[in-house]
């Protein structure tokens, strides 16, 4: 590296890439992020984008964003503000006024900011800088249009192709801005294009080389930053989003569990991509069925596990809407189905591409009759690979089915993943009876009022199910009001059991402190940053948060009952504050509650809890 | 040849149809067909949605799932993907197939999945005790239309054709031979068997194919196509169909010059659908209805089709683990 004039070195730092929904904003940063996971950053990312696919152009409706949080040490988050700002168009920096710390640096396309653009945007003047009161920022004026069409003059391309390479001009500088070695970035557009367009790859890292180049021809007027290495646990790592780690959990549980992987699902946002991904993994077996509808998604699973296969759906809010009476089916007929959710806002179609925590009610009991399923919810991308290997886990050995709740945030957000070794997990033993029994009985319970899968092809173990009561242990059809109460309490008694076979609660920060706060789900990152901040700084804040809902970790009373005083903090109106009274009505649970389509900030967090330490009891 | 004997394909649950009904007899016929079929009870599975017909995997010695209301064919679609050696078989009826269940009926017989479906198609809902159906004929007068029905019934074995169905069979509740004849058919079939049974509820839709149905009748009133006959009926076969432009015609040997000569030949293998819809949508008394296989056409099943790429994707991948597909792409080490 040459001389600079400044570079202001960092322990983490917030990057927002934002522009047209057209202007591919969401692959300049995500190719960002692996190059700065491969630097060895931690980090966590948050695309937002609209739901349409190309809203209108240059309006601020239409403005897609990709934020990134690098950081020396664990990152959490994908930052609650940004300390550098991409913005394409003038809809971009309008709609992130607000949103970059003050001083921060900004990146503008200045070819786009044209009268027409700037109306389009809403400014009122030609002026945006002093229009947001921009003037103690630091300003990069580049002219990344122009820049982009001269890189690629003599490559013959289209029009639309050249305009579509300036996301790669942006990023070039920006990996120059960040310190970060342009070989690195080279070899991300390489794997990302190479094979299926090399000639595309071939123009984009020419301009990428370019936008780097132009960083170090400015750099005597503009700082840069830098960040160290974070330091994580030795191992192989690559990035995951949570859609990504839940198909590689239910690959990982079929393995080991040996028996084969069926997906029946239909597309939905935010979910579709675990029915992309599990549709490409052929090679490994996978079964996937594109239904015509969500209720045909999760029959056909159903289907699949009454064959012997592990069967799973994948859905949001509004196709889980869609299969509660199936779920209801599997519910009696105890059969082993993992039904995966990634929330969104709601209710009906709500808000399809935005985070929301509101489907915890609607798990736990939108469906007719006394219908017990486990409730389960994933807390990061990364650990969405964790919980839906336990949610697999659950549903084979404890026959029943298992909702597994990830959100918008976790499936699209992306982190450092360190990728572990089948041989070191769990393992799954399905109750799959073995041998010749003349007297078996497909009802009949083991000492964890599991019954047995027996499924079609199996010799001698020939039966029938269905939706209908059904007798204790023989499973013939009874319309006996005493054997349905049993069999109501049975099912009921055979998941609270699932409380002895999972991980106990974990509690975080001083048991001394005055405070508790409750999570659970995709605010884990937030919370935990938030909690971990004031205890650093003295301010005693304990923190628990919730990956098993239904039943809750048999160690959960006592944890509830160390703390006078509790918060629930929640993405919806007060789903699980309304749960815990029902189920600890001795307890009192204060509640902090958003519902804006988007997680969390660390800072909200930091000052509500500090206000409320400072609250008295009553 | 046949190991078994209909007692494995019976199970110890008293049969609970009302005295009179036809299902008694459709569920005679498909365990005594099941002998003949050459598969073990236990690689068998008979799947059913809800309905008086539905009950049926009840009481068979094979493995049985009665399950929710219309979604039989998902729940069979999930049960023959997961295991393609697995005979299935699912029984619905007008209701559950046509009415709630409609959307995975067709998408079950576009696919083409292995399936063999019997449809028990009694024109009434018999569970819920006496409401028209989608099947009933313009005009029925039942318990939810006192003044008469407004709407057009399905034709079943259109509706299966015009969703890309191969296999439309027709047989009556009390027609054992031809029951047997085209349950042997549909289970031969690679695809979705579609069989419409033309089935009597004794309570609330007495005798609404007897036309059709009754011994007397069956000769003249309808005519059972097979595969490279001439389309013949009547008590002494005098009678005959022929196509004049794009319209079926009922003429009469011997009368007009007419020989066999001019009778159509069933060709129940052409692809094109146009003279099988026709023959599927014969009504009496303007025509015999057509019972019998009338339409068998062999085409890529879709089960088949599953198992033969994941052979190929499985040969030509270098993915053979999960330790494979997780350190395949961008990873990296630190130490």
């Amino acid at each position: 590296m040459s001389k600079r004039s400044k570079v202001i070195e960092l322990k983490e730092v917030v990057i927002r890439f934002s522009g047209d929904s057209g202007d591919g904003m969401q692959l300049t940063g995500s190719l960002f992020s692996d190059v700065s996971a491969f630097l060895g950053n931690d980090l966590s990312t948050f695309p937002d984008y609209p739901a349409e696919i190309r809203a209108p152009q240059g309006t601020v409706s239409g403005v897609s964003g990709f934020q990134v949080h690098l950081g020396n040490s664990e990152v959490y988050t994908p930052g609650d503000i940004a300390d550098v700002l991409v913005a394409m168009n003038p809809a971009a920096l309008k709609a992130n006024n607000g949103k970059v710390r003050e001083g921060g640096t900004i990146v503008m396309d200045v070819d786009s900011f044209d009268e027409k653009n700037l109306t389009k945007a809403g400014y009122l003047t030609d002026d945006p800088i002093t229009e947001d009161q921009l003037q103690d920022y630091n300003i990069i004026k580049a002219p990344i249009t122009t820049l982009t069409r001269n890189s690629l003059e003599d490559f013959g391309l289209d029009n639309k192709s050249i305009l579509r390479s300036k996301n790669m001009y942006a990023l070039g500088l920006v990996n120059w801005l960040f310190h970060q070695p342009i070989e690195a970035a080279l070899e991300a557009i390489d794997k990302k294009f190479s094979k299926k367009n090399p000639n595309i790859a071939k123009a984009n890292k020419k301009v990428l080389r370019d936008g780097y180049n132009y960083g170090v021809t400015i750099q005597a007027l503009t700082p840069s930053y830098h960040i160290n290495a974070a330091e994580l646990k030795p191992g192989r790592y690559r990035t995951i989003n949570g859609n990504l780690a839940i198909s590689w959990g239910l690959i990982a549980a079929s393995q080991k569990s040996g028996r084969e992987l069926f997906l029946g699902t239909y597309p939905i946002t935010p979910a579709s991509e675990i029915l992309q991904e599990l549709s490409g993994r052929k090679d490994l077996g996978v079964k996937v069925f594109q239904a015509e509808d969500e209720i045909a998604g999760i029959c056909t699973a159903i289907g699949a596990s009454f064959a012997g296969d592990l069967a799973a759906t994948s859905t949001s809010g509004p196709g889980l809407a869609l299969m509660s009476e199936a779920i209801g089916l599997a519910v009696i007929t105890e059969l082993p189905l993992v039904i995966i959710n990634v929330q969104r806002g709601g209710p009906s179609t709500g808000l399809p591409t935005k985070t929301e925590q509101s489907d915890l009610m609607q798990a736990l009991y939108g469906r007719n009759g006394e219908s017990p399923a486990v409730v389960m919810a994933t807390s990061s991308p990364s650990d969405c690979f964790k919980y839906t290997y336990w949610a697999a886990k659950i549903a084979m050995e404890h026959m029943t089915p298992v909702i597994l709740l990830s959100d918008g945030y976790l499936a699209n957000g992306s982190q450092p993943w360190r990728i572990p070794k089948l041989k070191d997990f769990p393992n799954i033993i399905p109750p799959i009876p073995v041998g010749e029994n003349e007297d078996w009985q497909p009802y009949a319970r083991n000492e964890k009022l599991v019954r047995e899968w027996a499924y079609p092809s199996m010799h001698g173990y020939q039966h029938r199910i269905g939706g209908l009561e059904k007798e204790e242990d023989t499973g013939n059809v009874s319309y006996d009001g005493v054997n349905h109460e049993k069999m109501t309490k049975t099912r009921q008694a055979k998941i609270d059991e699932i409380a002895h076979h999972i991980p106990d609660l974990i509690l975080y920060g001083p048991p001394e402190a005055d405070l508790l706060v409750l999570g659970w789900g995709g605010t884990f990152g937030h919370l935990y940053t938030a909690i971990d901040d004031m205890n650093i700084a003295g301010n005693k804040v304990a923190f628990a948060h919730f990956r098993f809902i239904h039943p809750f970790p048999k160690n959960t009373a006592e944890i509830l009952g160390q703390f006078k005083k509790i918060v629930v903090c929640e993405l919806n109106n007060g789903q699980l504050a309304s749960y815990l009274r029902m189920n600890f009505p001795e307890k009192r649970f204060r509640q902090y509650n958003k519902i804006q389509g988007l997680p969390f900030t660390v800072d909200e967090l930091k000052s509500h809890f500090t206000q409320l330490k400072n609250e008295s009891d009553e | 040849m046949n190991k078994h004997t209909i007692k494995d394909y019976k199970s110890d649950q008293y049969v609970r149809w009302c005295p009179g009904c036809g299902d008694h007899a459709i569920l005679n016929t498909l365990q005594k067909t099941m002998t003949e079929m050459g598969k073990d009870p236990e690689d068998i599975a008979v799947i059913s949605g809800i309905g008086c017909s539905s009950r049926l995997p009840y009481y068979m010695g094979t493995y049985g799932f009665h399950t929710i209301h219309g979604r039989a064919s998902a729940v069979a679609s999930g049960v023959k993907v997961a295991n393609p050696d697995l005979c299935v078989w699912q029984i619905t009826g007008d209701g559950d197939a046509l009415a709630i269940g409609g959307n995975h009926f067709i998408h079950a017989i576009r696919r083409n999945i292995d399936l063999n479906i019997i449809l028990f198609n009694n024109q009434i809902y018999g569970l819920t005790k006496g409401q028209y159906s989608p099947t009933s004929k313009r005009g029925f007068i039942s318990k939810s239309s006192p003044y008469g029905t407004v709407e057009q019934p399905f034709r079943p074995g259109e509706l299966a054709l015009g969703a890309r169905g191969q296999f439309f069979a027709r047989t009556a509740d009390n027609d054992l031979a031809t029951s047997r004849q085209v349950f042997l058919a549909a289970a031969k079939h690679k695809g979705t068997s579609i069989i419409e049974v033309l089935q009597n509820c004794v309570i609330y839709n007495d005798k609404t194919h007897i036309e059709i149905t009754k011994k007397e009748n069956r000769a003249k009133n309808t005519i059972v196509l097979e595969h490279g006959k001439p389309m013949l009926f009547g008590e002494n076969k005098e009678k005959g169909l022929i196509r004049i432009g794009m319209e079926l015609k009922v003429v009469e040997l011997g009368k007009g010059g007419i020989t066999e000569k001019d009778i159509l030949v069933h060709d129940a293998h052409e692809p094109n659908t146009s003279l099988h819809i026709e023959l599927a949508n014969m009504e009496y008394p303007e025509f015999p209805v057509a019972l019998g296989v009338i339409r068998d056409v062999v085409t890529p099943t879709y089960d088949e089709n599953v198992a033969l790429q994941v052979e190929m994707v499985k040969e030509q991948s270098n993915i053979k683990t999960f330790d494979d597909l997780v350190t395949q792409g961008n990873t990296w080490i630190v130490e």
